[in-house]
């Protein structure tokens, strides 16, 4: 075990690096930096002004010197400056975080409890009326674009009923008591989480669906069956527990992929994560602190994926971590 | 230990439980807004939205439009200015320009204060135009070269003295172009890159709170202000929303009160103006001159002949453009001053009505005649990419030409990519984008035509690569010259070339729009509407 999770380590760091110098490459392929997009922004007159810039910021010094420049602050867990922000990458990246961590974890919790109710309520009575409808509606939800679906949701639950608020994170100068403030937050997070679970919830019905499909094809199915196990207690006992695996590896999987994936509904949602801070800083060629988010990203999916693996073999001992 | 698989997957359960738990506890760790508000004082409370979030809230050192309607909230100029574009009194009660344009002597207003307390004195502005304006302002280098000292003989007159008389100086002096800055607080440091920028003290009537980036912004009332009573509003705050929809919710819920520089999708205007309690002004933004202007990469071969691009002039339609891509928001533009700029636009210039029959008569009499397929020849447009509007104008641009027998590209590309290709390496054909006159032409329009001005990585330079004497010696004698009748004659004359020359097409005025709550009174009153102090803003 010890001898796996080094191994596993010293992987994660080959890895990093190599993600470090790709995303440092491709993102100085593109045409334009900070300082041409700052010097459009404000209608800048002046090429010394703009050469001055350059300098403060080591743009002007060749793209190796400052690859390696960027490579020796990341050894020493440095982030480095944004240059737009004049703020150290690490305190804004601090500041998006927990809110884009909240939007993940509790769209995608939505996603993986709703898909397996749903995926089971399918599976159970295959071809049924039941199962069409859930199909019908999981492949709706699937092929919604999620900007559609956010817009909606704010025109029927903010606009028509006024029950919910449009967007934001926290009402400005609402209650800072900590259950006052838990009740807000909750509030605004109730139609961005539903938004952003909506598509994870379609793959996850599909998913559990098909797995519960596949297991009740297998042996000690039928051994259920034949000893006289009601349908029920042979769904439950049996067959669910049996589909969820695939579901929790690709939740380690989507994990990574809704870190991103959000951006759509941060935007909509005026929610303050870090999605939108990354797609600002890549139309603003603010590469330290593109670099930083997108790096932050792959720790955190290497992690969420070592957690999984380690969970799988955990929940089925039949699959070992050595192998 | 002996798990059966069934209690692991338990555990399982209990494990996402408390990572709910674990988000839930991290609520605490985010900052607090400051102030609880009381319930009642919802009249007190001003929530404007900026479009988009600003990186410093000084304009001092980014003059983007977004920065300079944060900055002015807590930021003087030593001017403000009327309708009509005269200077009014602000930070400074009276001024004096010397009658050889050498010097303009300001009477500062007493008992002024930072928000920290310390007295505002000729100290702060001779530090603000010496070493700030003039060194690390973005468009002061050139707005204030001339400045050669700034005298101070007592705390309440300051003398700016200048090599060659700078007339357009007047010009660029309000709180959103040339704010004054506390010296005692800056004096020492980078002026740039000090903490100030991201939480600014100054004189204005509201006072930097709290900045919860992606989020919001609060600022509170300053009761020492310099105008007594004023503001009424207790509490402003700037809530960054990125999407358009959602803005438009947010003001239909009465969540925004006051958004500016087109809050809304143009196209969902008429929508917003049917409900009862919103209202839309395109008033407080002729102080930007905005334009949208069609310009030609003049070292391209295919446009040497003055007749291709006058053809290419009169196979735009500008009025359908106001009315279809602008949706009325924006008027056919006749030159390269805006109409807004009443003391400098020039209606009498040469004319090109759209008229697609000349536009194919003067492409033949060019030697472009139709080829296989119709096509007279190809050309690339980059339309800039701040706005939808530029877009669409791309997609009608297309259109127009294919009619007068010429094929567009169109080349989509980001803001860093569209101004590389324009500005730093040249490799475009056509072009087109928005740009300010600013109040005055020698800041704002000059830098377009004037062939000392083609200068690589400059954007907003002179592109074009247009060269013509005549047209420099124009803009060099406006420069200087101190009378505002003789200036105007010259900008007269400039205006003329411009449009017989014809390195740029002008397209559109356009009219930016602000959405607000009708409740609100002291919007629309001033020259500088979302760009004002909201000092005089209350609710009725």
């Amino acid at each position: 075990m010890k001898r796996y999770l080094v191994r596993r380590a010293g992987q994660a760091l080959v890895v990093l690096v190599l993600i470090a110098c790709v995303n440092f490459l491709i993102l100085n392929l593109a045409p334009g930096d900070v300082v041409d997009v700052l010097a459009g922004e404000s209608g800048a007159g002046d090429i010394e002004y703009l050469q001055q810039l350059r300098e403060q910021y080591g743009l002007d010094r060749p793209v190796y010197v400052q690859l390696g420049h960027y490579l020796l602050n990341l050894a020493q867990l440095n982030l480095g400056h944004s240059l737009r922000f004049q703020l150290p990458v690490r305190d804004l990246i601090l500041m998006r975080l927990p809110a884009t961590l909240l939007l993940m974890f509790s769209s995608l919790s939505l996603a993986f409890i709703g898909g397996i109710v749903f995926g089971v309520a399918a599976a159970r009575s295959p071809g049924s009326m039941r199962d069409s409808f859930i199909s019908t509606m999981a492949l709706l939800a699937y092929s919604t674009p999620l900007f559609w679906a956010g817009l909606m949701l704010i025109i029927l639950f903010s606009v028509k009923f006024g029950v919910l608020p449009s967007g934001g994170m926290r009402t400005i100068g609402g209650p800072d008591d900590l259950y006052g403030m838990v009740v807000d937050v909750g509030r605004h997070l109730i139609l961005p989480s539903i938004t952003l679970a909506l598509f994870y919830m379609a793959t996850y019905t599909r998913l559990m669906r098909a797995s519960m499909l596949d297991i009740y094809n297998m042996d000690f199915v039928r051994t259920a069956k034949a000893k006289g196990l009601s349908p029920l207690k042979t769904a439950y006992r049996h067959v669910v527990p049996n589909s969820i695996l695939p579901l929790i590896s690709l939740f380690g999987v989507q994990l990574g992929s809704v870190l991103g994936g959000s951006v759509v509904v941060e935007v909509v949602f005026g929610w303050p994560g870090l999605g939108t801070l990354a797609f600002d800083a890549l139309f603003q060629r603010d590469i330290n602190l593109l670099m930083g988010i997108l790096f932050m990203s792959s720790i955190l999916v290497i992690i969420v994926n070592l957690v999984i693996d380690l969970l799988y073999s955990w929940l089925d001992p039949r699959i070992e971590v050595e192998a | 230990m002996d798990f059966s698989y069934r209690d692991r997957l338990k555990l399982l359960g209990g494990g996402a439980v408390l990572t709910g738990l674990y988000a839930g506890g991290m609520l605490p760790a985010m900052s607090v807004v400051g102030d609880a508000l009381a319930q009642d004082a919802k009249k007190k409370v001003l929530r404007v939205t900026i479009i988009p979030e600003p990186p410093i809230l000084n304009s001092a050192f980014n003059t983007a439009i977004m920065v300079q309607q944060i900055s002015t909230k807590m930021l003087d100029g030593l001017l403000t200015y009327d309708k009509k574009f005269d200077p009014m009194p602000s930070l400074a009660t009276e001024w004096k320009v010397a009658d050889d344009g050498l010097s303009i002597t300001f009477k500062l207003r007493p008992n002024v204060k930072w928000h920290d307390g310390a007295p505002f004195s000729s100290a702060d502005v001779k530090y603000t135009v010496e070493e700030v304006l003039k060194k690390h302002h973005p468009r002061g280098r050139a707005t204030f070269a001339n400045v050669s000292t700034v005298e101070t003989p007592d705390p309440l007159t300051a003398i700016i003295k200048f090599d060659k008389a700078s007339p357009y100086v007047m010009a660029a002096l309000s709180a959103s172009e040339s704010p004054m800055l506390p010296k005692h607080l800056y004096e020492g440091s980078d002026p740039p890159t000090n903490k100030l920028g991201l939480a600014p003290v100054g004189t204005g009537p509201y006072k930097f709170v709290e900045w919860q980036r992606g989020s919001y912004i609060t600022l509170a009332r300053n009761p020492d202000y310099w105008v007594p009573g004023k503001p009424e509003v207790e509490s402003l705050i700037v809530r960054f929303i990125p999407d358009s929809g959602a803005r438009a919710v947010a003001f239909e819920t009465g969540e925004l009160d006051i958004g500016g520089t087109d809050p809304v999708a143009l196209a969902d205007l008429e929508r917003i103006k049917s409900i009862p309690h919103l209202a839309v002004t395109t008033d407080g933004y002729a102080m930007c001159g905005a334009m949208y202007y069609f310009e030609f990469n003049m070292r391209d071969p295919q446009f040497k002949d003055l007749r291709v691009r006058q053809a290419i002039a009169h196979a735009i339609n500008r009025d359908f453009v106001a009315k279809n891509v602008w949706f009325g928001y924006g008027s056919a533009a006749t030159g390269p001053v805006s109409q807004k700029l009443v003391k400098f636009y020039n209606a009498d210039v040469p004319k090109y009505p759209y008229d697609p029959k000349k536009a194919e008569a003067l492409l033949d009499a060019a030697g472009f005649p139709r080829k296989a397929g119709g096509i007279r020849f190809r050309i690339a447009h980059d339309p800039s990419t701040y706005s939808e509007q530029y877009r669409r104008f791309a997609e009608y641009f297309k259109q127009a030409m294919r009619a007068i027998g010429i094929d567009v590209d169109i080349q989509n590309t980001d803001a860093a990519t569209f101004q590389r290709r324009i500005w730093t390496d040249n490799v475009y054909q056509t072009a087109s984008y928005g740009i300010f006159n600013m109040a005055d032409p020698t800041i704002g329009v000059q830098r377009m035509y004037w062939s000392k001005n083609i200068r690589k990585g400059v954007p907003y330079s002179n592109g074009s690569g247009y060269t013509n004497p005549e047209m420099d010696a124009l803009l060099e004698a406006s420069q200087n010259e101190v009378d505002p009748a003789k200036r105007r004659g010259l900008f007269d004359k400039m205006q003329v070339l411009a449009m017989t020359d014809l390195p740029i097409i002008p397209i559109i005025n356009v009219d930016y729009t602000t959405v607000y709550n009708k409740r609100i009174k002291g919007l629309t009153d001033d020259l500088e509407g979302v760009f004002g102090t909201y000092a005089n803003i209350a609710w009725t």
